[in-house]
């Protein structure tokens, strides 16, 4: 078993999970689909530089072959602007689901559990009514 | 250069007095107009400098290269034809403007509309004066845009906003034709520049585009020139003042479309699908303008069919493809202009004065206001093309045309027609100085009110009519050579012999004429009958019509738009992923070995285990998303296997980069998670739940395989060497990461952390709005449904978190310094500097935490922009490009030798935009949960004392 083949396949893993969760109506799940493929990428992106184990790009007079820096360099500020479209996603379906009662990615009306945190629209009527 | 100088002053000044006037928008009225007629009388003054050698046979011209990769330069030339046009722009634009401060008052937006005015007189000037193609669009644009303004300059009536928008679609549209129609024609002659154009006729006319081009650039000649069946946004543009209908809708802008058949008369002209088109829509437009006009009753819109009437009259005789019929159009251009400017400003006169515009409230008002009256009745006696005036003469010669082209076979059907509109035109301008100047008042109050205006209003419309008296006492004087150098101008030919003159003898013309005025005169006898015929006749509404369409093409745009992009999130990204799924399958086919020939390194088991963990965390994440704080922390451990893989393969900088990141999202998902409901029932049925998992199975497998006969490769000839090498000698740093994200790669830095200061920001604004409304109601019911401790903030981790305050910071200024040379710098020490505050806010609650705040995170993004692009733009002081990077050596006593480079100062801005557009993004989250959970409690004690 190779490095290679492990790095390959969990890609691949990371890329199908995230799909599939990207698919799914909750937005909670597409933020969680957006993160898997966002994983994936980044290493994917970061594989393009191949596997080098034990030459980090620091230089060095006495040292004369190094990994590739360029695709980390791009993966560094990736991984951070990966954390700006998260958090932007999360909040734009916090809102949207406060602004509408739902949390269906397309603003749909579904079921609120009774477990739930925020109750729908009839607890707003009701908090009215008291007031 | 004198020449240049002038030809660029000419344009650029009324585009320096729109901005003036702009700029001073709060000054008087005076100011304003005083600003628009210098303005004008200044380009006057420079164009009468032009005038004699331009009529004499030069034609000065100025060349600027601009996008020359387009063919596009800024070229200016004046002949004749532009001469004359930029006369009547700048003489009829300084009587309008003279009129418009009368007209308009002083407490109106007198500054936007004299920035309007002078945006079109500009932009007007452009046209005529322009010597190359593309710029004579981009000129062309802008009339449609200031015309739009000034249409709309009432915004406050709908009237104007319903006439403004229709004007922009129907110009606009046309312009839209035309810029296609000029682009195919400078295509096909090689050149945009109009002096080449023009002497390349042949090429262009027997090119197999000519049918094409000819469509294309007469469908923008018609429409700004409100040709047939195009005219109907003019007589909706009356809805702008007075002045601005005297200027662009009479005498100007919808002369443009004129102006631009004439300008490719040579290029165009001649062929029998050009005479067809051009002639039969200018006849059909001057004979039903003519006809309509008779039976309107807004003295403005019966101008404005009078207009579109003349103007059809215009495009027919340069339909004609003669040079005789030239000739008599250059001469009517100008007769046009003087009466129908004339005339604009008498109807605003009587406006002004009466109140009214509805010719059946006014009648005898040549008691009441007899300058008024001697004014329009002599301008609309030129109209009717009575003699001695200057109309009769250009219609004479109008007449004497028609019979040299036989429309449909029939030699005799063009001189009828022609007369037949002749005889309309006669009509309307007999019942619009008859019926409102001569016979009883038909109504009191009007009339009661009405008085001649003062002289400063008046004296525009009566200068423009004597204008008129002598273009028919001495047309040769003051006429003739200009006339003769426009038709030259036109055809490109030198001009006919000709003489213009009120007497010719008694000929055919003369026998038409004669037969109109009777005619005329026979209308306006029998014009109340004939009224009551036209309206019991059902007439199509132009405007409803054009309502009708543009309902129509809307909801289909709807329905298409609804049908290929369905608002459906989902939907959507499954169509996304499906086709990039296919492009890669199709990509595939290109064929080559999957396993590349590169030697692999063997793993150890401890990765084999990471591995495992990773692939078992994502199974988790799919399989129980629904128990979404399980769920954060199957990601926590993906994100930690990605930095242990970031570890194993050289990648320091991306592990710390990785991991802390990993704690700040996770943090984020908690506090968001928070707010959001937790344990939400399954929605998606079964069938789709197996058609998505085999498109994700699908596209695992074909990036997994991509992924593997990448790695699987040795890699091309890469740029890295170059970073590697120069580094510490170019960029004084060891860590090549770092060097390349400060130094090499800077630019691309700034934009992303400009992307993610805005990223902070839209945060910002997404919750900061959520106190009111549904989302406000929403938040005040929320309620905590989290078991948590009794205590809000143990002692032991406040205390704990203190001490860690000061230790973490350590930590990440240590980062930050060693950067350049060693993993860290600016990106990873905000990271952890923001997890070293985040802390604050977990262990003591937000409201302590904010109270300790010093400075707000939107000054720290704003300054983390500015601090990076600065030091950018310093490296502009030493001679260098944007962004370029220096570095010394220095040695202090103590701390012993150190380095300084530039970059560090770059970081420097990284580092507080990333801290602050982090800290933005979760204080936010924390402070929108703190603020419910306040407003619950405060409901909550409240009900429990009731």
């Amino acid at each position: 078993m190779s490095y290679e083949f492990l790095l390959a396949t969990a890609i691949g893993v990371l890329v199908a999970g995230g799909i599939f969760l990207a698919l799914r109506a909750r937005t909670f799940q597409v933020v969680l689909g957006l993160t898997l493929i966002s994983y994936a990428v980044n290493l994917f992106l970061f594989a393009s530089g191949r596997l080098v184990v034990g030459r980090p790009p620091i230089w060095d007079k006495s040292v004369s072959a190094y990994t590739d820096p360029l695709p980390q360099a791009l993966v560094l500020t990736a991984i951070v602007i990966t954390f700006g479209m998260t958090a932007f996603v999360v909040i734009l379906s916090l809102r949207s689901f406060l602004e509408t009662g739902s949390d269906h990615v397309d603003g749909d009306k579904v079921p609120c559990d009774a477990q739930d945190g925020l109750a729908d629209r009839r607890a707003d009527d009701h908090e009215d009514t008291r007031a | 250069m004198a020449i240049a100088l002038t030809l660029l002053t000419l344009v650029a000044l009324p585009f320096v007095a729109a901005l003036a006037t702009a700029l001073l928008h709060q000054a008087t009225r005076a100011v304003h107009s005083a600003i628009a007629a210098a303005a004008s009388a200044g380009g006057l003054v420079l164009l009468a400098s032009l005038a004699g050698p331009v009529i004499g046979g030069e034609i000065p011209f100025a060349t600027w290269q601009w996008v020359p990769s387009l063919g596009l330069d800024l070229t200016l030339m004046i002949d004749p034809l532009g001469l004359m046009f930029a006369g009547l722009i700048l003489g009829i634009g300084l009587l309008v403007v003279i009129f418009a401060h009368f007209y308009l008052d002083a407490d109106e937006a007198t500054g936007r509309f004299f920035a309007s005015l002078m945006l079109f007189q500009g932009a007007m000037l452009g046209i005529v004066i322009a010597g190359n193609v593309l710029l004579l669009l981009v000129f062309w644009e802008m009339t449609s845009l200031a015309s739009f303004l000034l249409i709309g300059f009432w915004q406050h009536r709908a009237e104007a906003r319903q006439g403004a928008r229709m004007a922009l679609a129907v110009t606009g549209g046309g312009g839209l034709a035309l810029i296609g129609g000029m682009v195919l024609l400078g295509l096909v002659a090689g050149s945009f520049d109009i002096a080449t154009i023009l002497a390349r006729g042949d090429i262009v006319r027997a090119s197999p585009l000519y049918p094409v081009l000819l469509g294309l650039i007469l469908l923008g000649c018609f429409t700004k020139s409100a040709q047939f069946p195009f005219h109907f946004w003019l007589p909706h543009a009356m809805a702008a003042p007075t002045p601005v209908s005297a200027y662009l809708h009479s005498a100007t802008m919808v002369k443009a479309g004129v102006f631009l058949l004439a300008r490719l008369w040579p290029v165009l002209a001649g062929t029998e699908l050009y005479t067809g088109i051009v002639t039969s829509v200018g006849l059909t437009t001057m004979i039903f303008g003519a006809l309509v006009a008779l039976f309107r009753h807004d003295l403005k819109s019966i101008l404005a069919y009078s207009t579109i009437s003349q103007l059809g009259m215009l495009v027919m005789l340069l339909g004609f493809s003669l040079e005789t019929a030239a000739l008599a159009a250059a001469l009517h251009i100008l007769n046009h202009a003087a009466f129908k400017a004339a005339l604009f400003m008498s109807a605003g006169i009587v406006e002004h004065e009466t109140g009214t515009r509805d010719i059946r409230r006014l009648g005898g008002l040549a008691k009441a206001m007899p300058m008024t009256a001697l004014i329009a009745t002599l301008a609309a006696a030129s109209m009717a093309g009575l003699p001695p005036l200057g109309g009769f003469i250009s219609k004479e010669l109008m007449l004497y045309e028609t019979p040299k082209l036989a429309l449909l076979g029939l030699p005799w059907l063009l001189p009828a027609l022609a007369t037949l509109g002749a005889t309309f035109s006669v009509g309307y301008s007999l019942r619009l100085a008859g019926h409102l100047f001569s016979g009883r008042p038909r109504e009191a109050e009007p009339f009661a009110r009405a008085h001649d205006p003062g002289f400063g209003m008046w004296a525009a419309p009566a200068l423009l009519t004597v204008l008129a008296v002598l273009l028919g006492l001495i047309p040769m004087l003051l006429a003739g050579p200009l006339t003769g150098a426009v038709t030259a101008a036109i055809t490109g030919a030198p001009a006919p012999a000709f003489d213009l003159a009120l007497w010719h003898g008694l000929n055919l013309a003369l026998i038409l004429s004669l037969i109109a005025v009777a005619g005329g005169a026979l209308l306006l006898w029998q014009h109340k009958r004939l009224l009551a015929a036209w309206e019991r006749a059902s007439l199509p509404d132009a405007k409803r019509m054009f309502e009708a369409s543009f309902a129509f093409a809307d909801k289909w745009v709807r329905k298409a738009t609804v049908a290929v992009h369905t608002p459906s999130l989902q939907r959507m990204l499954l169509a996304s992923f499906a086709v990039i799924v296919l492009l890669v399958i199709d990509g595939i086919q290109a064929g080559g070995s999957f396993t590349g020939t590169r030697s692999l390194l063997p793993a150890s088991p401890l990765a084999f285990i990471a591995w495992a963990l990773l692939i078992a965390a994502t199974a988790a994440v799919v399989n129980d998303s629904h128990n979404r704080l399980r769920v954060l922390i199957y990601i926590s451990v993906i994100g930690l296997v990605v930095s242990l893989t970031f570890v194993q393969f050289s990648a320091p900088d991306l592990a710390l980069t990785q991991i802390s990141v990993e704690v700040v999202t996770i943090l984020l998902l908690l506090l968001a998670l928070n707010l959001l409901p937790k344990s939400p029932p399954l929605l998606s049925s079964a069938p789709r739940k197996w058609r998505d998992g085999m498109l994700a199975v699908t596209g695992g497998v074909l990036v997994g395989g991509i992924a593997w006969a990448m790695l699987t490769r040795d890699p091309g000839p890469s740029i890295a060497a170059y970073h590697l090498a120069n580094a510490k000698s170019g960029g004084g740093g060891t860590n090549v990461v770092n060097v390349i994200l400060v130094d090499f790669r800077a630019f691309d830095t700034l934009g992303e952390i400009i992307v993610l200061g805005i990223a902070g920001l839209g945060i910002f604004a997404l919750l900061d709005s959520t106190a009111t409304g549904a989302a406000g109601a929403r938040l005040r019911a929320w309620r905590e449904d989290m078991p948590h401790s009794p205590e809000r903030h143990p002692l032991m981790l406040v205390a704990a978190s203190r001490i860690v305050l000061p230790l973490t910071l350590t930590v990440a200024i240590y980062l930050f310094l060693r950067g350049h040379n060693q993993p860290g710098g600016g990106f990873i020490a905000a990271l952890v500097a923001a997890i070293a505050f985040l802390v604050q806010y977990l262990a003591a609650g937000f409201d302590w935490s904010d109270r300790r705040k010093r400075i707000g995170e939107h000054q720290l993004i704003a300054w983390g922009v500015l601090t990076a692009m600065a030091t950018g733009l310093g490296a502009f002081l030493f001679g260098s490009s944007f962004l370029t990077s220096t570095f010394g050596y220095f040695s202090l006593p103590l701390i012993g030798k150190f380095e300084l480079a530039s970059a560090m100062l770059f970081d420097t801005g990284v580092f507080l935009t990333v801290f602050g557009a982090v800290m933005l993004a979760l204080a936010q989250l924390s402070h929108i949960a703190a603020r419910a959970a306040r407003a619950h409690a405060a409901q909550h004690s409240e009900g429990g004392g009731a």
